[in-house]
C-alpha cells in the first residue's frame, strides 16, 4: 500500500536555517519518526500561518506532506511553546544546548518515543521553576543512556571487576566508564570524580532522578559532573558542542 | 545542470552558470537572464557589470555604525538632521533599510551582522556588540532601541545586549511585538498573542 501523502505528528524544533527567500529548513524531533528534516514555506514573511509555531524549542502538531526530498509542514498548532524558557537569557541558552544535543546524537528517522519524551520533559523542568542545571545534568545522562551509551558506573570496563565504593575514582571517556586502579594505570585521558560526584550520576541515572531535581545539585557537584559528562560527550560527538562553549561564557558573566 | 547548455566554457553558458549560482535563481531564469542581455543594449549590460564590480570595490562597513556604505562614516551618521540621542540596533543591513522605509524614526543605527546563535556556534564576538558598547561609551546617547528579529535568535540577542547594556544607566527599548496587519487572530501563535494582549492599548 502506498504510504499516505500526508501525514501528522507532535514535534519540537531542534533546529533551523534560512532556505531562500522566505522559508526555513527546520529539524524536528518528532514523537512518531524521530528526527527529521522538513521545509517551512513562507515562515519568515510576518503574515505566515505557521509563524511562532515553527519556532526553536516550540513543541508543535504538525500536518506534513511528503515532498520528493523533504517534507513540507502545511499546518501547525502549537502545543506548549515554552514562554517561560524564551523569556529568560538563561533558560533559552539551556534550551538550545538541549536541542544541540539531540540534534547530533540522533540519526535521522529513528524513532524513540523515550527520547521524545526525555525532550519534552527536560524542556518543561527548564521552564519550571526547579533547578535547571541539575535538569541538564538529569538529561545529559539519560540520553546518553538512550543513544546507546550509558556510563558505567558499578562495574570496570577494563576488566570487569566490581568498583570499589565511596572513593575517589578516574572516569574514562575512552572507556565509557569509571576504572579501578589496576586498568586506570594504563588510561592517559581520564578525569578523577569525587566519591560524592560518582554517587550522584548514579543516583540520577538509576532511579528517576525526580527526587535529586528536587532539590537540586550543588553548585561544585554540578560543575564537577557537568566537567565529566562533557568529556565524555564531546569524546563521543567527536569534537566540542557548540552551546556548551555559550553556556560556559554566560556562567563566567558576560 | 539540466540546462540545455553544456558547460563548454562559451560565453554564453558562462553568463547562464554565474546567474545560476545567484541564491533563488534556477537554471531556466539563468537562461531567461541570460538571452534578455543578448538582446539588451549593450549600455545595460556595462551598467549592470560596472554596478556589480562597484559594490565588490567600493562598498564597506561604516566605522561608527558598520552599515554596508561607499562613504566612510555612513550618509546616515554624518546626518546631522538625525537625533544623535538615540540608537536602534538592528541584526542586518536589509533591516536598516525597512526601518527607513517607514520614515517614522529619524535616529541613529547599529548593524549587528547576525544575531546570536550558540547551537550554530554564533557567540557575540562574532558581532559588533563590542563596538556598540565602545561607540555608547562617553556618548549623548539615551536610549538603545533593540530592533532584532522576533526569532528565537532575535529575543536572545535582545536580552543578551540588554544584559550588557545595563551597567551603562541608557534607556533600552524592544521593538512592540503583536499582530501583524491583516493577519487572522486564529492563527496567530501563543507568545504572539500573549505580547499582544499585554501590550493592548486604548482605542
Amino acid at each position: 500500500m502506498p504510504q499516505p501523502r500526508v501525514y501528522e505528528t507532535e514535534a519540537v524544533v531542534i533546529r533551523k536555517m534560512n532556505l531562500g527567500e522566505a522559508d526555513r529548513l527546520l529539524t524536528l524531533y518528532t514523537s512518531s519518526l524521530g528526527k527529521l528534516r522538513a521545509v517551512a514555506k513562507g515562515v519568515r514573511r510576518p503574515r505566515s500561518k505557521l509563524g511562532g509555531n515553527v519556532e526553536l524549542l516550540t513543541c508543535s502538531r504538525l500536518m506534513l506532506a511528503r515532498g520528493r526530498n523533504l517534507d513540507i509542514i502545511t499546518q501547525s498548532q502549537s502545543i506548549d511553546s515554552f514562554m517561560a524558557i524564551k523569556t529568560d537569557l538563561q533558560r533559552t541558552s539551556w534550551g538550545l544546548y538541549v536541542a544541540e544535543l539531540v540534534d547530533r546524537f540522533t540519526p535521522e528517522r529513528q524513532a524513540s518515543r523515550a527520547l521524545f519524551e526525555l525532550l519534552l520533559k527536560t524542556l518543561n523542568r527548564l521552564a519550571g521553576d526547579g533547578a535547571g542545571e541539575t535538569a541538564l545534568r538529569y538529561f545529559e545522562i539519560h540520553l546518553l543512556e538512550l543513544a546507546g551509551y550509558r556510563p558505567q558506573l558499578s562495574r570496570c570496563p577494563g576488566c570487569n571487576r566490581e568498583l570499589p565504593l565511596s572513593c575517589r575514582l578516574s572516569f574514562s571517556p575512552v572507556a565509557g566508564g569509571l576504572l579501578c586502579m589496576k586498568c586506570r594505570a594504563g588510561e592517559p585521558e581520564v578525569i578523577s570524580l569525587s566519591a560524592d560526584a560518582i554517587r550522584m550520576l548514579g543516583r540520577l541515572q538509576d532511579s528517576d532522578g525526580e527526587d535529586v531535581l528536587k532539590t537540586g545539585l550543588s553548585q561544585a557537584l554540578n560543575a564537577e559532573i557537568g566537567g565529566v559528562l562533557q568529556e565524555y560527550i564531546s569524546y563521543i560527538l567527536e569534537g566540542r558542542v557548540r552551546s556548551a562553549a555559550w553556556l560556559r561564557q554566560l556562567r563566567n558573566g558576560v | 545542470m539540466k540546462s540545455g547548455f553544456s558547460s563548454d566554457g562559451s560565453p554564453v553558458s558562462r553568463l547562464v552558470e554565474a546567474f545560476h549560482k545567484l541564491p533563488g535563481i534556477g537554471p531556466k531564469v539563468a537562461q531567461r537572464l541570460t538571452y534578455h542581455l543578448l538582446r539588451a543594449p549593450v549600455e545595460e549590460a556595462r551598467a549592470l557589470a560596472e554596478a556589480i564590480l562597484d559594490v565588490k570595490e567600493k562598498i564597506r562597513l561604516c566605522s561608527r555604525c558598520f552599515n554596508i556604505t561607499d562613504v566612510d562614516p555612513c550618509t546616515f551618521c554624518e546626518d546631522e538632521g538625525r537625533d544623535r540621542t538615540i540608537v536602534c540596533v538592528v541584526e542586518k543591513p536589509l533591516d536598516l533599510l525597512a526601518i527607513e522605509r517607514v520614515g517614522k524614526y529619524k535616529g541613529l543605527y547599529h548593524v549587528l551582522h547576525g544575531a546570536l546563535a550558540p547551537n550554530e556556534g554564533v557567540g557575540p564576538e562574532g558581532l559588533k556588540v563590542r563596538e556598540l558598547l565602545v561607540r555608547l561609551q562617553g556618548s549623548p546617547v539615551r536610549e538603545v532601541i533593540l530592533a532584532t528579529n522576533t526569532s528565537l535568535e532575535g529575543e536572545t540577542t535582545a536580552m543578551y545586549l540588554q544584559r550588557v547594556l545595563s551597567p551603562l544607566g541608557i534607556r533600552v527599548t524592544r521593538l512592540a511585538r503583536g499582530l501583524p496587519f491583516g493577519a487572522d487572530l486564529e492563527y496567530a501563535d501563543d507568545l504572539t498573542l500573549s505580547t499582544a494582549i499585554e501590550g493592548r492599548q486604548p482605542v
